[in-house]
């Protein structure tokens, strides 16, 4: 199969969780889209690591996924906090913070 | 196809004997700056987690004060070894450039961060509580505000130590960012130092619904920022197959030795190209706050503790900018005639949307969030340049503005009321008959920002605008300037409100902070007042300092 079709397929992604980050209300739904996002990433990655016929794009692949690891413990760790003070994790609510 | 061949070859060769894998040669007496500040900061985590409650904040302070010193001294002495003029290399197998620009930089960050760590560590501006000293931050953050367990915290006298090896981690960093010579490196070492500041913000003591929201603002736009940014380097790596900076150069340039099919293909592809610099670029313009990726800059810098702000505002946009030039002077500059036009767009409508929003504000740390967007716009003139003085001036703009920003923000600390720090514009009213000192040198700040002479603003601003006109961007000059003017009136109007407006009943009264804070502000003017002063040798320096290595 032409490895272009998962460049295709891995823009469809990013652009999925690009368009679910604006356009959601939840904050842990709106993270899981950047998850989406991330993920989208590693699929171009390890397709061009395959077409240049070289390793580079796969290690990216690892590193990113170890980033978006160590996103999740941080990300999680505010938005639970918030949903704790607050009974809510629509980033709708949050909104103290205006002119 | 054939490439396919060679990658099966990468993971079947297990049938012969195992290949000698060489050792990679890590120069580690070069990255020492790094690897200081990395080590103080495991070593904070080590005393926060055996020391007793008591003995922390001192213990923690001393470690960060001492790792961040030390740090300073290895730049200083890389620097005199030669390592920022002709001894220039790409360390650790290619993947940290060791030179001018990098190490001008990171001492930059060092100090900054430095003068910050003084101010993470004041507990004498909020009274005692239960006869125990409290600093900015929460007593206990895991804790629901205005809970059972966070007055529980409180009243066992907690604090939370962790935000100086946090603090440690984010320099850490912030000192590989700009000297990052590939797009792996530059990656982890943006999420090294993003992941830490999200957490700081969440730490205030006071008001910590606002703190924590500003934290989710910041996370979740940040994570959406470094997603677009890791997209764009996904296209890069296609166009090119590497992701060291230098390969993607001799491959935009046309200068690259040997050309497979596979190369020769994504080569022709410009789309890889654009796209994907322009996604990475925004990646970078978001760190930096410039327009229109602007939007979490007033509310974090509202929310986050104000000596964090001041750290995030002063050494963020110095890491952010060091990449920034890099990327686009080492990387791209075969594409200088596409990426110029965009970044004068960028660069213009960042300085006045800054200065014209900036006019409207009531808070003064969301006034010097728009501020600092302004200034933003003020530094891109000088990369835009594209020449060695736009390289220069930029590196001699942040190493002033950053001080000036925070010794701003710890002015802020010190103007307080019962509900923590006043940061209302209105109650600033009048504050310069109840304590001129204060007020003074707020004003002189201030003064700064707004790029009068004899400050280091108006050094910095002359460098930036100079470099943009000799390289041809004289029109971006006249939008500088006027926008200058712009913003001149709102630092001005601070200025009045302080002096010539009477005081209202009930105001804010200034702490007297210890020696701590009194410090970071007087070394904050001091840095202002002499780059503005004898800017002359600094900026010699800059320029000596001003040379790529690939």
């Amino acid at each position: 199969m032409n490895p272009v079709n998962y460049l295709y397929l891995s823009a469809l992604l990013f652009t999925i969780g690009g368009v679910g980050v604006l356009i959601r209300r939840n904050a842990i739904v709106v993270f899981m889209c950047v998850e989406l996002m991330l993920n989208a990433c590693n699929l171009a990655f390890v397709t061009f690591s395959r077409m240049h016929g070289n390793l580079d794009g796969q290690i990216f692949a690892f590193f990113t996924m170890m980033v978006a690891a160590a996103e999740v413990v941080i990300g999680l760790a505010i938005i639970v906090s918030v949903f704790r003070a607050r009974r809510s994790a629509s980033v709708d609510d949050a909104s103290l913070l205006k002119l | 196809m054939s490439s396919a061949a060679t990658v099966h070859s990468l993971w079947m060769t297990a049938a012969d004997a195992p290949k000698r894998i060489p050792a990679p040669h890590i120069e580690y007496g070069q990255l020492s700056p790094v690897l200081i500040v990395l080590g103080a900061a495991v070593l904070g985590i080590l005393v926060d987690a055996f020391l007793p409650r008591r003995l922390r904040h001192p213990a923690q302070l001393m470690v960060a004060l001492v790792g961040l010193a030390a740090a300073f001294a290895a730049v200083v002495a890389l620097a005199a070894g030669g390592y920022a003029t002709d001894k220039a290399h790409p360390a650790a197998m290619g993947a940290v450039a060791v030179d001018g620009p990098a190490l001008f930089l990171q001492g930059t960050v060092l100090l900054v961060a430095l003068v910050a760590a003084f101010t993470f560590g004041e507990r004498r501006l909020d009274p005692a509580a239960h006869g125990r000293p409290v600093d900015s931050f929460a007593a206990q953050p895991a804790a629901v505000p205005g809970g059972e367990a966070e007055r529980a915290a409180v009243k066992a006298g907690w604090t939370t130590t962790e935000v100086f090896p946090l603090m440690l981690f984010a320099v850490a960093g912030m000192l590989v960012f700009p000297a990052a010579n590939d797009l792996l490196t530059l990656f982890v070492a943006l999420e090294v130092f993003s992941l830490p500041l999200y957490v700081l913000c969440a730490l205030a003591r006071r008001q910590r619904l606002l703190s924590q929201e500003a934290a989710v603002k910041y996370f979740l736009l940040g994570a959406f920022a470094s997603a677009i940014l890791l997209f764009g380097i996904a296209l890069l790596y296609g166009y090119a197959g590497t992701v060291t900076y230098s390969g993607i150069a001799d491959v935009v340039n046309g200068t690259v030795r040997t050309v497979d099919p596979v190369l020769a293909q994504t080569m022709g592809n410009d789309a890889l190209l654009l796209i994907g610099g322009a996604m990475v670029l925004m990646g970078l313009l978001f760190k930096v706050g410039a327009v229109p990726f602007h939007m979490w800059t007033p509310d974090v810098y509202q929310g986050a503790p104000t000596p964090v702000t001041g750290f995030m505002a002063a050494a963020t946009k110095v890491a952010a900018f060091g990449a920034l030039l890099r990327l686009l002077y080492v990387v791209l500059p075969g594409m200088r005639w596409d990426w110029r036009p965009v970044m004068w767009g960028v660069a213009i409508v960042t300085m006045l949307f800054g200065a014209v929003v900036a006019v409207t504000q009531t808070d003064v740390k969301r006034l010097l969030a728009y501020s600092s967007v302004a200034h933003a716009g003020f530094i891109l003139t000088g990369v835009v340049a594209t020449r060695p003085e736009g390289i220069s001036s930029v590196m001699f703009y942040l190493a002033a503005y950053s001080f000036v920003t925070l010794g701003a923000f710890a002015v802020v600390t010190l103007v307080r009321d019962a509900g923590g720090e006043a940061t209302q514009l209105s109650k600033w009213a009048g504050l310069g008959r109840r304590s001129p000192l204060v007020a003074a040198v707020f004003a002189v700040f201030l003064l700064a920002f707004a790029g009068i002479p004899l400050t280091s603003g108006f050094a910095g601003k002359f460098a930036v605008f100079k470099a943009a006109a000799q390289g041809g961007a004289v029109p971006l000059v006249i939008v500088g300037v006027v926008s200058s003017a712009i913003a001149a009136f709102f630092y001005i109007r601070v200025i009045v409100l302080m002096f010539f407006n009477a005081p209202e009943e009930g105001g804010p009264s200034v702490a007297v902070p210890s020696l701590l804070t009194s410090t970071a502000i007087g070394v904050g003017v001091v840095v202002t007042v002499v780059l503005g002063v004898a800017p002359q040798y600094f900026l010699n320096l800059a320029g000596q300092a001003g040379v790529f290595v690939r």
